[in-house]
C-alpha cells in the first residue's frame, strides 16, 4: 500500500512541531498499515473494526490531550492532527476515537469524581472499555434543551426513565454518559452495560459511517447508584462543552476525509485517458475542481491551525469551533462531491474511497450540530440575536396562511 | 544488557529524487528523510533483547541537524539515551571513516552489543558497521534474520541470511556488532505518550573535537573513496516494446527468451 504523503500546498507543515509532526506521521503509518486494508470490507459489511481497538487504545488514540493516568497530554493541534489522519481513512473510525475521546473521556475527566475517573479513565484509554454519549432523542435533535429523559432521586439513588437515539458505539459501550432532565437541570449520569432497565440495539439501514455502530438507548425506570451522577455537572451546558471538544477535532477529522478525496481525484485525473490519449487532468473544467478542491483544504488548514493554537492557549470560543466545523465539512463535503464526478463511474464503486467519504460526511454534516446550526451559533454571535427558536409573532403570518389554505 | 543502535538517516525511498549541482549527490532540499529500513529493525530488535534483560538502549546517528528528528523517533519509540554526532567534519564520509567516528563515540562506554541494519537505503555500502566491528575488535554478523540471547547474554544465537537462500545459525560471544536485515520483526509505533516523552529524555550531542579525534581522519577528509558522481541509469536503452494482442506478445516474448536472451 502506497503511504499518503500529505497536502500541504503552502509549506504549512514547518508552522508545526516536531512533534506534532511525529504524531501526524504515526498515526498516519498506523491508518495506513492496519486500518485501510480492511475499511472497505467494514464499510460493506457495516461492521466497526473492533479488532483494532486495543492497539489504538496503544497507541494512546484515546484520551491523547489529557495528561494524567500514563495518558500523553498531547496539545491540541497534535489531536487535531490525529483525528485529520483517521477520518482520512473514514468518518467512522474518526468518530469511534471522537466519541471515546471527547464526549466519554472528556466529561469523566472534567466532571467525574475521583473515583469515576480512577476507574474509568484508565480503562478507556487503554481501549479495555467503551464508552458512548446519549444526549439526542427522537424528538430532539438540534434542541437538546428540550430532551424528555429524566432521572429523578429515588432514595439514595436515581431512577432514569426515557431514551435516547443516534447513540454513536451505543450497542459496543461498556459505559454511557446519558445526559437527563432533573429538578436541578440537565445532569450527566454514567450507566453501565448490564443495568437492570437499561436497553440498547443497532439502527439499520444506515447508507452513512457503515463502518460505525450507531444505536438507540432505552430507560425504563432503571436504577442507577447515587454516584452514578457526574457531580460537577449543572446543567446543558455541560454537555455542550464536550460537543465543543468533539466539534473542534471533527473540524480537523473533516479535512482528512476532503484530502482523501481531493488526492484520489488528483491521482486519477493524471492518469484516467480520455479524448486523443490524453489524460482527463488536460481539461480546464477537470483542473478547476482540483483547484477548488486544494484551495480550500488549504484555508481549512490554516483555520484549524490557528483553532489549535487558540485552543492550546484556552481562548479558543464555541462560535469560533462553529466556524471550523460548519466551514471544513462542508468543504470535505464539497470535495467528495467534486472528486466522485472526475471518476466518473468509478466515482460510484468502493474499489474507490470517494463514494464512502461522500456518504460518510452526510452523517458529520448533521451531527454534532447541523451545518445550518452552526451558521445560527455564527450569526448569534456577531448580531447579538439568537435565530434559533423565533418569536411568536414572526412565525404567525405564515401558521395564518397555512390554517386558510386547510 | 547495554545496547547501542547506530541509525542512519536516509531521503524516503518513495521521494522523487534530483541531482545536485554538483552531480556528486541528490539534491537534499525539500527531500523529505526517514530513518534507514533495516536500522529500524535493528532499533526494533535492541528494544525486544532489552525488554527481555532489562537493559538499556541508547541511539545514535551521525549526520547534519535533520537527524535529530530520525533520534527523535528513535527515543519516542523507547530508546534511552541518543547520541548526535554533529559536525561539519563529519560530512561526506566514507565508510571507514564513519565508522571511526562511531567508534570513537561507543568507546566512550561499555556496551554488550551495537545493533545496527544490514545496509544503507541511500548508499548501500554495507560496510560501516564490519569496519567498526574491525576498530572495536569484536565479532559480527551481516545479514542476520534473527537473534536469540543465549547464557544470559553471554552469547548469541544468530541466524544469518547466506547466498542460495540457505540459513547459517552461528554462536557469537559478546561484545559483538550484529547487523540485521529488514523484516526480521515487527518494528511497533510509537505511542503518542512516548513521542511526548522524547523530548525529556537525554540527547547528546558530540563533535569530533568532543571525541579528541583530528578531523583529517573523519568525514571527507578522512576518506578514501570519493564520489564523483552519481546519475540515473539511463532510460530506455536494452528495453524492447513488444506490441500486439496477449498471445501474440506472448510467443513473441518466449522466442526472444529463448533466443535472444537465451534463458529459457
Ligand atoms: C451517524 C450519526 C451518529 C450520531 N451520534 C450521536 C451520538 O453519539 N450522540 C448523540 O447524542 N447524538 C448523535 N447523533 C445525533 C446528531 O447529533 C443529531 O442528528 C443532530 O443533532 C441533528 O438532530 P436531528 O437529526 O434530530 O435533526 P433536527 O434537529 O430535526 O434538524 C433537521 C433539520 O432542521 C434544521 N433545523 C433544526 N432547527 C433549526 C433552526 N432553529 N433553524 C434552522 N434550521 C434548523 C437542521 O439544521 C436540519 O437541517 C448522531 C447522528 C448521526 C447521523
Amino acid at each position: 500500500m502506497s503511504r499518503f504523503s500529505g497536502v500541504d500546498f503552502l509549506e504549512l507543515d514547518p508552522l508545526l512541531t516536531e512533534e506534532e509532526r511525529l504524531v501526524r506521521d504515526t498515526v498516519r503509518t498506523f491508518v495506513d498499515d492496519r486500518v485501510m486494508p480492511i475499511i472497505e470490507e467494514c464499510h460493506r459489511e457495516a461492521r466497526f473494526p473492533l479488532e483494532l481497538v486495543s492497539e489504538m487504545g496503544a497507541l494512546n488514540l484515546f484520551g491523547a490531550t489529557i495528561d494524567e493516568y500514563g495518558l500523553p497530554g498531547l496539545s491540541n493541534v497534535a489531536y487535531g492532527l490525529t483525528m485529520q489522519e483517521l477520518e482520512r481513512c473514514d468518518s467512522g473510525i474518526r468518530s469511534f476515537v471522537s466519541v471515546q475521546s471527547a464526549l466519554v473521556m472528556y466529561p469523566i475527566y472534567a466532571f467525574g469524581s475521583q473515583e469515576q475517573k480512577d476507574r474509568w479513565i484508565p480503562a478507556l484509554g487503554s481501549g479495555k472499555a467503551i464508552g458512548c454519549f446519549g444526549l439526542t432523542e427522537p424528538d430532539f435533535g438540534s434542541n437538546p434543551g428540550g430532551m424528555l429523559t429524566t432521572a429523578r432521586r429515588d432514595g439514595d439513588g436515581w431512577v432514569l426513565n426515557g431514551s435516547k437515539q443516534w447513540i454513536t458505539n451505543g450497542t459496543l459501550a461498556d459505559i454511557a454518559v446519558v445526559w437527563a432532565q432533573t429538578d436541578e437541570g440537565v445532569r450527566g449520569f454514567l450507566v453501565e452495560k448490564g443495568t437492570p432497565g437499561f436497553t440498547s440495539s443497532d439502527q439499520h439501514g444506515k447508507f452513512s459511517l457503515r463502518a460505525s455502530v450507531t444505536s438507540e438507548l432505552g430507560f425504563q425506570d432503571c436504577r442507577i447508584p447515587a454516584d452514578a451522577i457526574l457531580p460537577k455537572t449543572t446543567g446543558l451546558k455541560n454537555a455542550l462543552m464536550c460537543l465543543n471538544q468533539a466539534r473542534y477535532g471533527i473540524a480537523w477529522g473533516a479535512l482528512g476525509s476532503a484530502m482523501e478525496t481531493y488526492t484520489t481525484a488528483l491521482d486519477y485525473a493524471k492518469q484516467r485517458i480520455q479524448f486523443g490519449g490524453q489524460p482527463i487532468a488536460c481539461h480546464q473544467l477537470v483542473q478547476e475542481k482540483l483547484v477548488w478542491m486544494v484551495s480550500e483544504i488549504t484555508k481549512g488548514q490554516l483555520l484549524v491551525l490557528q483553532m489549535g493554537r487558540l485552543k492550546d492557549a484556552d481562548r479558543l470560543r464555541h462560535y469560533q469551533i462553529s466556524l471550523g466545523k460548519r466551514n471544513n465539512v462542508w468543504v470535505a463535503r464539497e470535495c467528495a462531491k467534486l472528486a466522485r464526478e472526475i471518476l466518473g463511474a468509478n466515482g460510484i464503486v468502493d474499489d474507490y474511497p470517494v463514494i464512502r467519504h461522500m456518504l460518510n460526511i452526510e452523517s458529520v454534516y448533521t451531527y454534532e450540530g447541523t451545518h445550518d446550526i452552526h451558521g445560527l451559533v455564527i450569526g448569534e454571535h456577531i448580531t447579538g440575536i439568537p435565530a434559533y427558536n423565533p418569536p411568536e409573532r414572526t412565525v404567525k403570518a405564515p401558521r395564518k396562511v397555512l390554517e386558510d389554505a386547510r | 544488557m547495554r545496547i547501542a543502535v547506530c541509525i542512519k538517516q536516509v531521503p524516503d525511498t518513495e521521494a522523487r529524487l534530483r541531482l545536485r549541482k554538483d552531480g556528486r549527490w541528490v539534491d537534499e532540499e525539500d527531500l523529505p528523510f526517514v530513518i534507514n529500513e533495516s536500522d529500524e529493525y535493528a532499533l526494533e530488535e535492541a528494544l525486544t533483547l532489552a525488554e527481555k534483560t532489562g537493559g538499556e538502549v541508547v541511539v545514535l546517528s551521525l549526520g547534519p541537524a535533520r537527524v535529530k528528528e530520525a533520534l527523535r523517533k528513535a527515543l519516542a519509540l523507547g530508546a534511552q539515551r541518543a547520541v548526535h554526532l554533529q559536525d561539519e567534519a563529519f560530512e561526506g564520509g566514507d565508510a571507514p571513516a564513519t565508522a571511526r567516528a562511531l567508534h570513537a563515540a561507543l568507546s566512550r562506554e561499555s556496551f554488550d552489543l551495537v545493533l545496527t541494519g544490514s545496509q544503507s537505503d541511500d548508499n548501500g555500502y554495507g560496510a560501516t558497521a564490519s569496519v567498526l566491528a574491525g576498530l572495536l575488535g569484536w565479532p559480527h554478523a551481516w545479514l542476520v534474520m534473527g537473534v536469540e540471547l543465549e547464557e544470559g547474554g553471554a552469547s548469541l544465537k544468530v541466524v544469518r541470511e547466506m547466498e542460495s537462500g540457505m540459513n547459517e545459525i552461528v554462536r557469537i560471544a559478546t561484545p559483538a556488532v550484529i547487523e540485521v536485515q529488514a523484516g526480521i520483526n515487527h518494528p511497533r509505533y510509537a505511542s503518542l505518550k512516548g513521542i511526548m516523552q522524547a523530548k525529556r529524555k537525554p540527547q547528546e550531542v558530540l563533535t569530533a573535537a568532543d571525541l579528541g579525534l583530528d578531523p583529517a581522519v573523519v568525514g571527507a577528509a578522512g576518506s578514501r573513496l570519493e564520489v564523483v558522481s552519481v546519475a540515473f541509469p539511463s532510460t530506455g536503452a536494452g528495453a524492447q516494446m513488444i506490441e500486439g494482442d496477449a498471445a501474440t506478445a506472448a510467443r513473441v516474448l518466449v522466442e526472444k527468451l529463448r533466443n535472444e536472451a537465451r534463458v529459457l
